[in-house]
């Protein structure tokens, strides 16, 4: 069996009212530390976790999305967006904060069938 | 692909966005909290007979149990621990939570 592992992180929840999306960028870089093939879908309220505009000075909260930007320096660069969910949302893919590829619900599906794991945050 | 569900549906998207995303003819295990929507006679109930025709809808019984959920919608498979361990060594899981 291969050492590196097909490895999904599915973000579903939005940044600071949960410990979720926290978690979940925590993890993509200890796995990324470990060499893992990594895969980042942005679903549901997970969207919110890579708006543009956040400014959480005045909620004395730490924005950590700028770690999103930087992720290509661990060689992550698999991110994608669920068309649908970013739309419900009003968003567009300029209203990102990364260059994350648009998907339909199918390319999701297809995706998570490949994966070794799919983890949820 | 086992996908779990862990959430009351009446108050989490979860089981929505499994349903959403879930290849159509996986198999879906209601867990914990999740397992209110296997009740029959509920707002729910022609929702989940609708998810069940493009899945296989198990619910755990132990957690079914724990609840007092006794009248299961017709067709949702009741699957105990070891049902559940089962399921696990025939499908790779994840959570929907």
């Amino acid at each position: 069996m291969s050492d590196i592992s097909k490895i999904m992180i599915m973000m579903r929840k939005a940044p600071y009212g949960t410990i979720y999306s926290f978690e979940g960028l925590e993890s993509v870089l200890i796995m990324g530390a470990y060499e893992q093939d990594i895969t980042i879908i942005f679903v549901d309220d997970g969207v919110y976790s890579i708006k543009k505009g956040m400014d959480t000075s005045a909620a004395g909260i730490k924005d950590f999305s700028p770690t999103f930007r930087v992720l290509e320096m661990y060689d992550i660069e698999k991110l994608y967006v669920d068309k649908e969910s970013m739309e419900a949302r009003g968003l567009t893919a300029d209203d990102l904060i990364v260059g994350a590829e648009v998907v339909d619900t199918e390319t999701i599906t297809k995706l998570m069938e490949e994966q070794d794991v799919v983890l949820p945050f | 692909m086992l996908h779990l569900v862990n959430r009351s549906p009446y108050v989490s998207t979860s089981l929505d966005s499994c349903v959403k995303f879930a290849k159509k003819g996986s198999p879906i295990l209601l867990i914990e909290d999740a397992v209110y929507g296997a009740m029959a006679g509920t707002a729910l109930e022609k929702k989940m007979e609708s998810i069940m025709k493009d899945f296989t809808v198990y619910a755990l019984k132990e957690d079914l149990l724990a609840r007092g959920v006794t009248n299961v919608i017709a067709g949702i498979k009741e699957v105990d621990y070891t049902g559940f361990v089962e399921l696990i060594e025939e499908h790779k899981p994840t959570t929907w939570t």
